[in-house]
C-alpha cells in the first residue's frame, strides 16, 4: 500500500455499524429527500400543464423545442459518463485525469444550464412568464429549480479541481468525488424524469 | 507527520478554542450542549406563545371582547400555532434527541457535528426572523396552515415571512433528521443490535424518517407561495385557473406526518419513563417497536381527512376514512404496551411518571376524539369548530407537552447534575392537568355547539359565554404552573439535591456516565450484551423473584479510566452558525423584493453561505494538536 493510499484509508474508514460511509449514507439520505422535492414539482406541472386561461400567453407544450432540448438534454447526460471518469481517475490516484475530467463535467453542465437559460428567453418572448398562467408557473419552477441544482453541481465540481490544485484535496480524495458524483448522478436522473414527463410526454 | 502539517495549514481563520463564556455556545459542536441550546430556546418560545395563548383566551373570555382587534388576534392565532408547532414541540423533542441519543447508543457524539450546530442555528435564526414579523409591518395572520388562496391575498409581508420562515425551519430540520438517522444507523456501540436499542432512539429513528420526506414537500409548497407572493406566479391564483386544493394537497400531505413527528419522540420519552418507574422491562418491546414503524408508514396515508368537505368524491373519502380508523391500531397498540408495563410493577409516583401518566391518559381523549374526525359525515359538522381544536390541542399538549415535560424532570438530573423538586414537581404536574382540563375540554362541548375556530368576537347570545369563561380560567392556571416549574429550576440550580449518576435506578446506557456527562461521553465504548444493558449490569434476574442486585456490577458510575487523553473530539467550529446566518439575510432580501436591497441582500446571503461552506470543507472536523 502506497503512503498516498495509507493516508485514504485511515480518513476513510472509521469504524461504523452498518460498515457504510457515514459521509456517503447522509448523501444518500439526502437525495431520497430530493425525491419527494422533485417529485412535488413534477406533480405540480402535471396538474398545471395545461391550465392557462384563454389571451394568459402560450401553453408551454406548444412552444417547446424539443430537437434543442433534445440537444442540450443529451449533453447533460454525457456529464455523467464524464463524472464517472473522473470517479475512475482519482480512485486510481491520478489527479490530473480526475482534474480534466471534473472540468469537462462541469463544462458540459455549464452548457447546459446556459442552453436552458436560453430557451428560458425564447419562451418569455413568446409570452410564457412565471406570472403568465398557473402553467407558466409550474414550468418555470420546476426547471429553474433544476437548473438551480445543475448550478449548485458545478461549484462543487470546480471547488473539487480548485483544492486538488491546492493540495487539499487529499487525504479521501476519491471519497469527495464519489460523493459530488453521487449528487451529479441524481440531477442528472431527474432531468432523464423531467424531459420524458414534461417535454416527450404529448397533451391529450 | 506529514499529515499533521498539511492539516495546520488548512482553514481560513483560526479555530475556536474558548470552552466557557458565552462563545463556546456560538462555536460549540458538541452534541450536550447544542442540545441545551436547542432546549432552552424552544423554552423561551414555549413562553412566547403561552403569552399569545393567554392574550387569546382574554379576548374570548366573554362575548364581544375588546382586548384585541381582529387583526391583531389574526396574528396572534397564527404565531400561537406556529410557535408552539415548529418553535416549540420539534426542537424540545430535537434537543433530548440530540443530549441523548449518543449517550443511549453508546457515543461520543453525533455522525456530524458541525452539522447538528448548522441546525440548531438555523432553527434560531429562523426562529428569530420569523417574530422579526412583528416589528415590520405585521406577523403571518393567514392560520398556521395557510391556506390559499388566502395566503397569498393577504397584504402586508406577513405570509412571505411565513413562507420563509418556515422554509428556514424545514432546512433545520432536515440537517438534523439526515444527523440523526446517520448517527443511530452508524454510531451504535458494539453489541447495540437495533431490536436492543431503546425505544427512545426507535421513535427518533422514525421521527428523523418522517422528516426526511415530509420537508421537502412543504418546502415545495412554501417555494409555490413564495413566487407567488413575491414574484407574482399563479399557483394558488384562481383568478387565474390556480387551483387552492394544491396547497391543501401539499400541506396536509406534509402536515399529517408532521403530526407523529412530533408525537413519537414523547412516545419514545415515555416508554423510557414507564419501566424504569415501574421498575419492569417495557411490555411487549417488539410490538411497541413494530407499532411506531407502522404509524411511520401509515402516517403517509392519511392526509386526505383534513379534506373531507373540499369534496374529494366519495371514494376518496371513504378510503382516507378507513385509513384515518386503522392508524388508530399502532396507536392502541402502543396504550397497552404502556398500561401492561404499569401492571404489576412496583410504580415509584415521581414527577417524570406523573407526565408519563397525564400523556397516556391525555393522548387516550385525544386520540378518540381523533378517530370521530375520520368519520365522513361526523366530520363536515366539527369542520372548523373548536371540537377540532380541543382534538388537537388534547393530542399535542396533554400528549407531546405532557411527554417533553417527563423527558425533562426525568433527564434534567443527568444534564445538570441536580433534581429538580419533587414537590414542587408534583404540584407542577396537578396544576398543569387541572387547567389543561379547564382549557381544552370545554372546546369539545363548545365545538359541537357550533363556535367556529378563528373567530375574534362571538355574540352574547350563542350560549357560549360560560364554557368560554371556564376556559380562560384554565389557561391561567396552565399559566400558573409553568411559574411553578420555572421556580422549580431556578431553585434546583442552588438549591437542588445532587443526583449521582444514575438517580432513577435506570435501565439504559445513559445512566452509566456521570451527571452531568463529560465531554468526550464515555471514557470507554461501552459493549452492549443485552436490551436494557445498564440494568443487567446491576442485577441478575431470579426466576419468580424480584431481581438481586449484584454488589460488583457496573452500577458506580464513576469515571474510572480518566486517561482520555486519546479521544479525539470534534473541534468547536465558527462556520456553521456563520452559514446559518446567510439564510436570514436571503430571506429579508426576498421580503424587500420590490426596493433596491433586494438583490443586494439575496446575492449577500448566498455569499454567506458559499464562504461558511467554503471554510466548513476547508477545516478538519478534528483540530489536530
Amino acid at each position: 500500500m502506497s503512503a498516498q493510499e495509507a493516508a485514504l484509508a485511515s480518513t476513510q474508514e472509521h469504524h461504523t455499524s452498518t460498515g457504510l460511509d457515514n459521509t456517503k449514507m447522509v448523501m444518500w439520505a439526502f437525495l431520497g429527500s430530493e425525491c419527494l422535492f422533485f417529485g412535488s414539482l413534477i406533480t405540480t406541472y402535471l396538474l398545471y400543464r395545461s391550465t392557462v386561461l384563454p389571451d394568459s400567453g402560450p401553453v408551454p407544450s406548444e412552444i417547446y423545442d424539443i430537437p434543442y432540448t433534445s440537444v442540450s438534454s443529451f449533453v447533460l447526460l454525457m456529464s455523467s459518463l464524464t463524472m464517472v471518469l473522473a470517479l475512475s481517475s482519482s480512485q486510481r490516484g491520478d489527479m490530473r485525469g480526475m482534474r480534466i475530467w471534473l472540468l469537462a463535467t462541469a463544462l458540459l453542465g455549464v452548457t447546459f444550464v446556459g442552453g436552458q437559460i436560453f430557451e428560458f428567453t425564447d419562451f418569455v418572448h413568446e409570452g410564457l412568464t412565471l406570472g403568465s398562467s398557473p402553467a407558466g408557473s409550474a414550468f418555470f419552477v420546476l426547471t429553474g429549480f433544476h437548473g438551480a441544482h445543475v448550478s449548485v453541481g458545478i461549484l462543487m465540481l470546480l471547488s473539487l479541481v480548485g483544492m486538488s490544485m491546492s493540495d487539499k484535496l487529499q487525504p479521501g480524495a476519491a471519497r469527495k468525488v464519489e460523493l459530488i458524483g453521487l449528487y451529479w448522478h441524481f440531477v442528472d436522473i431527474v432531468w432523464v424524469v423531467i424531459f420524458t414527463v414534461v417535454y416527450l410526454i404529448p397533451l391529450e | 507527520m506529514a499529515t499533521a502539517a498539511l492539516f495546520e495549514r488548512r482553514g481560513f481563520m483560526s479555530r475556536p478554542s474558548a470552552t466557557t463564556g458565552w462563545w463556546s455556545w456560538v462555536t460549540t459542536v458538541d452534541h450536550k450542549k447544542i442540545g441545551i441550546l436547542y432546549g432552552f430556546t424552544a423554552f423561551i418560545f414555549f413562553l412566547i406563545g403561552g403569552i399569545e395563548a393567554l392574550a387569546i383566551r382574554a379576548q374570548l373570555a366573554g362575548p364581544d371582547g375588546t382586548i384585541l382587534d381582529a387583526d391583531t388576534y389574526n396574528q396572534l392565532f397564527t404565531m400561537h400555532g406556529i410557535t408552539m408547532i415548529f418553535l416549540v414541540v420539534m426542537p424540545m423533542g430535537v434537543g433530548l434527541m440530540n443530549y441523548f441519543i449518543p449517550l443511549m447508543i453508546g457515543a461520543r457524539d453525533v455522525a456530524f457535528p458541525r452539522l447538528n450546530a448548522f441546525s440548531y442555528w438555523v432553527f434560531a435564526l429562523g426562529g428569530l426572523f420569523l417574530y422579526s414579523s412583528f416589528v415590520l409591518g405585521g406577523a403571518p395572520s393567514g392560520g398556521w396552515f395557510g391556506y390559499a388562496p388566502l395566503n397569498r391575498e393577504l397584504p402586508n409581508y406577513g405570509m412571505t415571512f411565513y413562507s420563509l420562515g418556515l422554509q428556514m425551519l424545514g432546512v433545520a430540520s432536515l440537517a438534523g433528521a439526515v444527523n440523526f438517522i446517520i448517527t443511530i444507523l452508524n454510531m451504535r456501540a458494539p453489541g447495540m443490535t437495533l431490536m436492543r436499542m431503546p425505544v427512545f432512539i426507535w421513535m427518533s429513528l422514525v421521527t428523523s424518517f418522517l422528516l426526511l420526506f415530509a420537508m421537502p414537500i412543504i418546502a415545495v409548497a412554501l417555494f409555490q407561495l413564495m413566487f407567488d407572493r413575491a414574484y407574482g406566479a399563479n399557483f394558488f391564483n384562481p383568478a387565474e385557473g390556480g387551483d387552492p386544493i394544491l396547497w391543501q394537497h401539499l400541506f396536509w400531505l406534509f402536515g399529517h406526518p408532521e403530526v407523529y413527528i412530533m408525537i413519537l419522540p414523547a412516545m419514545g420519552i415515555v416508554s423510557e419513563v414507564l419501566p424504569t418507574f415501574a421498575r419492569k422491562p417495557i411490555f411487549g418491546y417488539a410490538a411497541i417497536v413494530f407499532a411506531g414503524i407502522a404509524i411511520g408508514f401509515m402516517g403517509w396515508g392519511v392526509w386526505a381527512h383534513h379534506m373531507f368537505t373540499t369534496g374529494l368524491g366519495p371514494v376518496a373519502n371513504a378510503a382516507f376514512a378507513l385509513s384515518t380508523m386503522f392508524i388508530a391500531v399502532p396507536t392502541g397498540i402502543k396504550i397497552f404496551n404502556w398500561i401492561g408495563t404499569l401492571w404489576g410493577g412496583s410504580i415509584e409516583f415521581k414527577p417524570p411518571l406523573m407526565f408519563s401518566l397525564g400523556f397516556v391518559s391525555m393522548f387516550i381523549i385525544g386520540g378518540l376524539s381523533g378517530v370521530t374526525h375520520s368519520i365522513v359525515p361526523h366530520d363536515a359538522q366539527q369542520q372548523d369548530t373548536y371540537y377540532i381544536v380541543a382534538h388537537f390541542h388534547y393530542v399535542l399538549f396533554g400528549g407531546a407537552i405532557f411527554g417533553l415535560f417527563s423527558g425533562i424532570y426525568y433527564w434534567w438530573p443527568k444534564i445538570f447534575g441536580r433534581y429538580l423538586s419533587n414537590g414542587l414537581g408534583h404540584l407542577h404536574f396537578w396544576l398543569m392537568l387541572i387547567g389543561f382540563n379547564l382549557t381544552f375540554g370545554p372546546f369539545h362541548i363548545l365545538g359541537l355547539q357550533g363556535m367556529p375556530r378563528r373567530i375574534s368576537v362571538y355574540p352574547d347570545e350563542m350560549g357560549w359565554n360560560f364554557w368560554n369563561l371556564i376556559s380562560t380560567i384554565g389557561s391561567g392556571v396552565i399559566a400558573a404552573s409553568v411559574l411553578v416549574f420555572i421556580l422549580n429550576a431556578v431553585r434546583t440550580r442552588t438549591k437542588g439535591e445532587e443526583a449521582g449518576a444514575d438517580p432513577w435506578d435506570g435501565r439504559t446506557l445513559e445512566w452509566s456516565v456521570p451527571s452531568p456527562p463529560p465531554a468526550y461521553n464515555f471514557a470507554e465504548e461501552p459493549v452492549v450484551r443485552h436490551r436494557d444493558d445498564f440494568w443487567h449490569t446491576k442485577y441478575i434476574e431470579v426466576p419468580e423473584k424480584s431481581p438481586r442486585r449484584v454488589l460488583a456490577g457496573g452500577a458506580n458510575g464513576h469515571d474510572e479510566h480518566s486517561e482520555h487523553g486519546h479521544i479525539h473530539l470534534p473541534s468547536p467550529s465558527y462556520f456553521p452558525a456563520m452559514a446559518a446566518t446567510g439564510l436570514p439575510v436571503m430571506g429579508y432580501g426576498v421580503i424587500y423584493n420590490d426596493t433596491g436591497a433586494s438583490w443586494p441582500l439575496i446575492v449577500s446571503g448566498i455569499l454567506i453561505i458559499m464562504l461558511s461552506l467554503f471554510g466548513w470543507v476547508l477545516e478538519p472536523s478534528v483540530h489536530e494538536e
